[in-house]
C-alpha cells in the first residue's frame, strides 16, 4: 500500500498510466466527431457550397478535458484508492488493555468496547497475548495474559461501575506489576491523583498508548432548592466551547406513570465548566420529581437523584384561638413557623380547609378538641399516611381530652392538670432531657444541656406507654410520645410549641427533632451528627449507565457512614431509605468538579473513533462512467444530433424531467366557497329526490331572475347544498323542501344547521302540501318536518302577524301564496311584551331575522322558470292564477329582502318620531 | 388495385366539397371536340347564347323568324360555342418526391398524387378530358379515365433521383399542370415549359416541398445524400450552410415564378404540412382563370 495524505492505493503502479494522458489528448484531438448521414432531397441545392470555417474538425478543448478526466478517473479508480486506510500497529509481546471502568466511561462504553475489540483483533492477528483489566476491578496477582481471542469473547461481560477506582489498591497494584508488556490505556478523561504513579509503573513495563475521547465528561450535581427555585448544576470536564444540554426532571405523574415532568436547558458559556439550570416548579410537581438527567447521556454522573432535600413537605399549622393578639413571640406556632419556613411549605387555615390540600403534616398547637366530624376525617387522613403533630399547652392541659379513655387522635392518655417544675411556686429544678433511647427516631442526636422543661402535661401510665415514648425527661417522664395509626402516626410533644413551658423550641435540637420526624426536610448536607444512630437501607441503586434499579437485598448502611461518604463498592449511588426519610447518594456531591486528565507529552493520546476505511474505487469508476455519459451527450450535441429534428423531442424530455409537477388542482371546497361567496347566492337543500331538487333549483332561479329585474339584489345561479358536506355559512337563505322519504341529517350536519340558524341564517321549510293538509302533523310531509326540525334550535313560532316586517320589506303584501294559497305561514313569534304604541302603525317586533319560515305553499313551483325563462308550472287558473304567481314572487322578494336587510323596514316605524324630534 | 381504389376514394373525399371545375378555354382549336362547356362566345353548340340583329352577310336561314316577327328588325339566334378541354398532368414520380421528414407528414409524392387525382376528379366531373403529358396516356373524359389514372398514379416511384417534365404528349392549346418539387435540373423544366408554351399550352406549376426542405434545421458534421444516393455533399458545419441553402431555394422559387410569368403560367409552392385543399383550390382557380 502506498499512501498520499488520507488516501492509500492498493495498486499504485497503475497510476503510471496517468502519464499517458497527454498522448491521449493529442490522439483525441486529431479525430473529429463522426459525420451524420442524412437523406435530403435538397442536396441538389447544396452542391458546390464550401464550409466557411473548419474549426470543428478538431474536438473542442472542453470535450477533450471531459474525456481526459473520465480516463484519469478510471485509471485512479482501478489503482484501488482507499480513504483512511488502517495503519498497521507494530509491536510484539503481551498487550494490556487497561480500562478505568468508571461512570465517566459509561457514556462511550460501546465505543470503548469496539475499540478494545479492534485492538484485540489486531493483537490476535499479530499473535500477541493480551489482557483486559478494569481499574475498578483490579485483577489479583499477575496480569492474566491470555490469547487475545479469549478476551474478545469475554468483553461483553465487562461493565463499568458507578464509582471511581480506589486509589490505594490502584497504587498497590501498580507497584506490584512485573514482566514486560505494552499498554493501551482507555482513559475515562478525568484526572485522578493516582494516574501519574500508575503511568510511570506501566511505562517501566513497556510502551503506553492512551485512548481518550475529546468529548467532555458531563455530570449533574445534586439538585438544590434555593429561594423557591430548584437549581440543577451541570459540570463538565473541559471548559471549551459553548454547549447546551437538555436536563429532564423525571417522576411519576398523578396517574403513576413515569414521565418527564420538567425540562430545561443548561447552557455552558465558553470557558466555563459549570452551568446552572434554575427551574421554578409548583410544589405539586416538584415533590413528584425523582431524578434529574441530562438527556441523551447514559452515565451515572448525568443522573442526579432527588431526595427529601428537594421535597418540600406541606405542613398545616393550626393553633388554638389566639387571645393575645400581637405578641408574636408568645404565639403558639411562632417557633414552628421559624423552624419550618426554610424547609417546608406552610399551610394555614381551618382544619377542614387544610385537609382538602392533603398536607404531609398537620400541626395542632394546643388544640384540645376537634369536632366529631373533623376527628373522623383527620383520623382517616392519618391512617393514609399523614403525620399529626400535636403540642400541649394550657388549653390541652385544662381540657378533658384523652383523660379517661385514649383519644383516637392522642398517642397517650393524659393525667389531669399536668405539672410544673422549677417555677416560683414549685419545688425542684427545671428538668433536662434524658439521652434518646436506641428505639427512638431521635437516637443519636446530641442532647444540649441547656434545654430544660419547666411545665408539661403528664402521660397516664398505661401498658403501652413505654413503647410509645420516644423522648423523655431526665426523671423518666415522657416528653414526646408517638402512636402509629395505620400508615401514619400521631406525635405529641408534652410541652408547648413556644418557649412558655420549655426552652426546647429555642434550641437547635427542636429543628433536628422535627427533621427526624420528617416534618421538615433539610437542604444542607447532612453531617454525621445528624445521621448518627440511624440505619439506611438502599432502596434504589444507580448503575454506571445511570439506570435506576431496585436495590433488592443490599445491606443497610449506618447513618454515620452515609454522611459525607463518597460512593464506592460498599456504598453504591442510589436512594437510601431511613425510617421516614429518603436520602439520595449521587455520584457527584455539591462541591464536585471534573478535572480533565493531563498526560505527559511523551504519551501518545489517540481518539476512539476508528475512521472507517472507505473504498473509493466504485465512486471513481462511476464518476468516470458519468463523465463518459456526459461526453456522449456533448458529442451528440456537437455533431448536431441533439439540435436537429430530434432536438425538440430531447428538449421536451429534458424539460419534462426538469419542470416541477404542475400544482395540484384547487380543492373542490375552495371552488365551492368562491362560487358561493363571490355573489349573493340563493341555496336549497338537496333532498335526494332528483325531480324535486331540479324543480326547487328552477324555482330559485326564477326568484333570482325576479330579484335581478326588480331590486338591487342581483343573485347568481342558485346552488344546491349538501348538508353533510358543504359549508352553510356562505348562504343567507336556504330553501328546504320537505319530502316524506328524505334522510335525516347527521349530528354534525345538525350542529352546522344550528350554528347557521344562531348566526343569522334563515331556512324556509316548504312542506308543499297546503292544498291537502293544514299546518301541523296531519300529512306525511308535516310529520317529516317535525322529525327534521326536532333537533334544530328553533324559537317559538306564530302565524305571520299582519304587522310582521315580512309584509313590507319590499312589497306591501298580506298573503304569502305559492302554488297553493294557504294562510298558514309561520315565523318566529313576537316577544310577548311587544305592544302597539299609539300613533305607530306597527308594533316594534323582533330585532332580528326570523330563523325559520315554515309553510306548505310550494313556492318554488310558483317561482320556477326553465332555462329560457318560461314558467314551468301552472298556478291557479287564468288571470287569477297569474295574479297569485305574482304575489308568490312578491313574497319571495320580500323574504330575500328580509333576510338581507333584517329589521330595516321595521325601523321605519320610528321615522315619525325622528322627524318630530328634528322639529319638523 | 386496392391501393388505387384507396387513393381514388381519398381523392374524391378531397374533391367533394368543391363545385365542379369549369376550365376556361381561351382558345378553341379545331382539334377540340364539341363538349358541353360553353365558351362564352357564339359558335357551334346546342345552348342558346344570344339574339343579335341580322347583319348583311348573314344567311337567311340563320334568321330566327319567331323572334324577328315580334319586331321590325331581323334577329339572328346565336348558339354558344361549346367545347371540352384537355387538361394534361405531369406528376413527378422521381425518388426525391418520396421524402417525408417526419412519419407524421405525407411524402411529397403522396401529396402530389392526391392533388392530381382530386383535380382530375373535378375536371372529369365537369366534363373535361384529363390525361398525362406522356404519350401513353392521352386525354379522355369519363369515370373510366379517372380509374385508369388512379391506377397509373398508384404505381411507385421511378428510378431517377430528380424528375424531368415530359411534354411529348401535350396537345396544342390544351392546359397542363406540372406538379413536382423542382429541386432537380431547372433548365430541363424551363425547356419543357417553353416548349409547351410554344404549342399554345398554358397551365400551372405546383411546387411541393417538405417543411424540412424549407427550414434546413441541421447542424454539425453531416453528409447529405439524395434519395437515390446519386448525389452527396459533406459538410462539417451544416448550420453554417443554412443561410446559403435558403438563398438558393429562394432563387429556385424565384426562377420558377419568373418562368411562369414569362410564359403565362401560374406558379405556387405548397408544403406537405399544409392542408391539401388549399393547393387544390389554387389549382382550381388557376385553371379557371381566363387568359386572352
Amino acid at each position: 500500500m502506498w499512501t498520499i495524505g488520507p488516501i492509500g492505493f492498493t495498486a499504485p503502479w497503475l497510476l503510471v498510466a496517468l502519464a499517458a494522458l497527454p498522448i491521449l489528448w493529442l490522439l483525441l484531438r486529431a479525430v473529429p466527431p463522426a459525420p451524420v448521414r442524412r437523406r435530403f432531397p435538397g442536396v441538389a441545392l447544396l452542391l458546390g457550397l464550401q464550409d466557411r470555417e473548419n474549426e470543428t474538425d478538431k474536438t473542442p478543448w472542453w470535450l477533450l478535458l471531459l474525456r481526459a478526466l473520465a480516463i484519469a478517473a478510471a485509471i485512479v479508480g482501478f489503482a484501488g484508492p482507499i480513504l483512511n486506510p488502517k495503519p498497521e500497529r507494530a509491536g510484539t509481546g503481551p498487550l494490556l488493555v487497561l480500562l478505568d471502568g468508571t461512570w465517566a466511561d459509561a457514556r462511550d462504553w460501546q465505543i470503548r468496547m469496539t475499540r478494545t475489540e479492534a485492538l484485540l483483533d489486531e493483537a490476535s492477528r499479530a499473535g500477541r497475548t493480551a489482557a483486559v483489566a478494569l481499574l475498578n476491578d483490579i485483577p489479583v496477582g499477575e496480569v492474566p495474559f491470555q490469547a487475545a481471542d479469549a478476551w474478545a469473547q469475554r468483553l461483553t461481560s465487562i461493565t463499568p461501575d458507578p464509582w471511581s477506582p480506589d486509589p490505594e489498591s490502584v497504587t498497590a497494584w501498580a507497584q506490584g506489576l512485573g514482566g514486560a508488556f505494552d499498554t493501551f490505556w482507555m482513559s475515562d478523561g478525568l484526572d485522578y491523583p493516582w494516574r501519574p504513579a500508575l503511568l510511570s509503573a506501566l511505562e517501566a513495563r513497556g510502551g503506553v498508548t492512551v485512548f481518550e475521547t475529546p468529548r467532555p465528561v458531563l455530570a449533574l450535581r445534586p439538585p438544590v432548592f434555593r429561594d423557591g427555585l430548584v437549581a440543577v448544576t451541570a459540570i463538565r470536564s473541559r471548559s471549551g466551547e459553548a454547549a447546551e444540554y437538555t436536563v429532564n426532571g423525571h417522576g411519576l405523574d398523578p396517574a403513576g406513570i413515569p414521565r418527564v415532568l420538567a425540562a430545561g436547558t443548561v447552557a455552558f458559556a465558553p470557558g466555563q465548566s459549570e452551568a446552572v439550570l434554575e427551574l421554578s416548579l409548583p410544589p405539586e410537581l416538584r415533590n413528584r420529581i425523582q431524578r434529574f438527567e441530562i438527556a441523551g447521556i447514559r452515565s451515572a454522573g448525568a443522573v442526579s437523584l432527588a431526595d427529601d432535600a428537594l421535597r418540600r413537605r406541606e405542613v398545616a399549622l393550626i393553633s388554638g384561638a389566639d387571645a393575645r393578639e400581637g405578641l408574636v413571640l408568645l404565639s403558639p406556632t411562632h417557633y414552628l413557623e421559624q423552624a419550618l419556613e426554610p424547609t417546608a411549605d406552610i399551610i394555614r387555615g381551618t382544619l377542614s380547609d387544610v385537609l382538602l390540600a392533603n398536607p404531609d403534616v398537620i400541626v395542632l398547637a394546643d388544640v384540645a378538641t376537634l369536632a366529631q366530624g373533623e376527628t373522623e376525617v383527620v383520623l382517616e387522613w392519618v391512617r393514609n399516611g399523614g403525620l399529626l403533630l400535636r403540642f400541649a399547652g394550657p388549653r390541652l392541659a385544662a381540657s378533658d381530652v384523652s383523660r379517661t379513655a385514649e383519644d383516637p387522635l392522642m398517642p397517650v392518655r393524659l393525667r389531669a392538670g399536668g405539672r410544673s417544675v422549677g417555677g416560683a411556686m414549685s419545688w425542684g429544678e427545671p428538668k433536662a432531657l434524658r439521652p434518646f433511647a436506641e428505639t427512638s427516631p431521635f437516637f443519636g442526636l446530641p442532647v444540649p444541656s441547656d434545654v430544660t422543661v419547666s411545665a408539661q402535661v403528664m402521660a397516664q401510665p398505661d401498658p403501652t406507654l413505654a413503647e410509645r415514648v420516644i423522648a423523655s425527661l431526665a426523671d423518666g417522664t415522657p416528653l414526646v410520645t408517638r402512636k402509629r395509626e395505620g400508615q401514619g402516626q400521631i406525635v405529641l410533644f408534652h410541652v408547648t410549641a413556644n418557649a412558655e413551658w420549655s426552652s426546647l423550641p429555642l434550641s437547635g435540637l427542636f429543628v433536628q427533632m422535627l427533621d427526624r420526624l420528617a416534618v421538615s426536610s433539610r437542604t444542607e448536607a447532612r453531617t454525621a451528627e445528624d445521621l448518627a444512630g440511624t440505619t439506611w437501607v438502599p432502596d434504589e441503586v444507580l448503575d454506571a449507565f445511570g439506570r435506576v434499579s431496585d436495590a433488592a437485598v443490599l445491606p443497610g448502611i449506618p447513618g454515620e457512614v452515609l454522611a459525607g461518604a463518597s460512593v464506592g463498592p460498599d456504598l453504591p449511588p442510589g436512594l437510601y431509605a431511613g425510617e421516614d426519610r429518603r436520602l439520595a447518594l449521587n455520584v457527584t456531591e455539591a462541591g464536585t468538579t471534573l478535572e480533565p486528565a493531563v498526560w505527559p507529552a511523551r504519551i501518545a493520546v489517540e481518539g476512539f473513533t476508528v475512521e472507517e476505511e472507505t473504498l473509493l474505487k466504485g465512486t471513481l469508476l462511476s464518476a468516470a462512467l458519468g463523465l463518459l455519459l456526459i461526453d456522449i451527450l456533448a458529442s451528440l450535441w456537437l455533431s448536431g444530433r441533439l439540435t436537429g429534428p430530434r432536438g425538440a423531442a430531447t428538449a421536451m424530455v429534458a424539460l419534462a424531467l426538469l419542470l416541477p409537477q404542475p400544482a395540484p388542482a384547487q380543492e373542490a371546497e375552495d371552488i365551492f366557497a368562491i362560487e358561493a361567496t363571490s355573489e349573493v347566492v340563493l341555496a336549497h337543500v338537496i333532498t335526494g329526490d332528483r325531480r324535486l331538487d331540479d324543480m326547487v333549483h328552477a324555482g330559485l332561479r326564477g326568484l333570482s331572475q325576479t330579484l335581478y329585474q326588480r331590486t338591487s339584489i342581483e343573485p347568481a345561479e342558485p346552488i344546491a347544498v349538501d348538508l353533510e358536506m358543504d359549508e352553510l355559512s356562505f348562504f343567507p337563505f336556504l330553501y328546504w323542501p320537505v319530502t316524506p322519504d328524505q334522510p335525516l341529517p347527521s349530528d354534525e350536519a345538525y350542529a352546522k344547521l344550528n350554528r347557521y340558524l344562531r348566526t343569522g341564517g334563515m331556512i324556509l321549510f316548504d312542506t308543499r302540501d297546503a292544498d291537502v293538509a293544514q299546518f301541523g302533523g296531519s300529512s306525511p310531509n308535516g310529520r317529516k318536518l317535525q322529525q327534521l326540525a326536532a333537533p334544530l334550535d328553533i324559537p317559538p313560532l306564530e302565524p305571520v302577524p299582519s304587522d310582521h316586517v315580512l309584509t313590507r320589506t319590499f312589497y306591501l303584501i298580506q298573503d304569502f301564496p305559492g302554488r297553493h294559497a294557504s294562510r298558514d305561514v309561520w315565523v318566529e313569534a313576537a316577544p310577548p311584551d311587544a305592544e302597539l304604541v299609539d300613533g305607530m302603525p306597527f308594533r316594534n317586533l323582533n330585532d332580528n331575522v326570523t330563523p325559520v319560515v315554515i309553510g306548505g305553499n310550494d313556492w318554488a313551483a310558483a317561482w320556477a322558470v326553465d332555462e329560457r325563462g318560461a314558467r314551468m308550472f301552472p298556478v291557479g287558473r287564468g288571470f287569477a292564477g297569474e295574479r297569485q304567481r305574482e304575489i308568490a314572487l312578491r313574497f319571495g322578494v320580500n323574504l330575500v329582502m328580509h333576510v338581507l336587510t333584517g329589521n330595516y323596514k321595521s325601523d321605519q316605524v320610528h321615522v315619525p318620531a325622528l322627524l318630530d324630534r328634528l322639529g319638523q | 388495385m386496392t391501393e388505387a381504389a384507396d387513393l381514388r376514394s381519398r381523392a374524391e373525399d378531397l374533391a367533394g366539397p368543391l363545385p365542379p371545375l369549369l376550365a376556361a378555354a381561351d382558345h378553341l382549336a379545331s382539334t377540340v371536340l364539341l363538349g358541353d362547356h360553353g365558351r362564352r362566345r357564339s359558335g357551334m353548340g346546342d345552348e342558346f347564347w344570344q339574339y343579335r340583329q341580322a347583319m348583311p352577310g348573314d344567311e337567311a336561314r340563320m334568321i330566327d323568324w319567331r323572334r324577328s316577327g315580334r319586331s321590325d328588325v331581323h334577329f339572328v339566334r346565336e348558339k354558344e360555342w361549346q367545347a371540352a378541354q384537355s387538361v394534361l398532368l405531369w406528376i413527378d414520380r422521381a425518388q426525391s418526391m418520396a421524402f417525408a421528414s417526419s412519419p407524421k407528414l405525407t411524402t411529397k409524392s403522396d401529396r402530389a398524387r392526391l392533388l392530381a387525382l382530386a383535380l382530375s376528379s373535378l375536371l372529369i366531373r365537369g366534363g373535361e378530358r384529363v390525361g398525362l403529358t406522356s404519350l401513353d396516356f392521352p386525354p379522355r373524359s369519363g369515370e373510366l379515365q379517372l380509374l385508369r389514372l388512379a391506377e397509373i398514379l398508384a404505381d411507385d416511384a421511378t428510378g431517377d433521383d430528380y424528375g424531368t417534365p415530359e411534354v411529348r404528349g401535350v396537345l396544342p392549346h390544351s392546359r397542363a399542370v406540372f406538379v413536382s418539387d423542382f429541386l432537380g435540373d431547372v433548365s430541363a423544366v424551363e425547356a419543357a415549359i417553353t416548349k409547351a408554351t410554344d404549342r399554345g399550352v398554358s397551365g400551372a406549376i405546383l411546387q411541393i416541398l417538405d417543411p424540412q426542405e424549407e427550414a434546413f434545421p441541421f447542424d454539425g458534421r453531416t453528409i447529405f445524400e439524395s434519395m437515390g444516393r446519386s448525389l452527396s455533399h459533406e459538410t462539417l458545419k451544416a448550420g453554417d450552410l443554412r443561410g446559403r441553402y435558403l438563398e438558393r431555394l429562394a432563387e429556385r422559387k424565384d426562377r420558377l415564378s419568373r418562368l411562369a410569368r414569362a410564359t403565362g403560367w401560374q406558379y405556387d409552392c405548397h408544403h406537405t404540412d399544409r392542408p391539401a385543399s388549399g393547393a387544390l383550390l389554387w389549382l382550381y382557380r388557376s385553371l379557371e382563370r381566363v387568359q386572352h
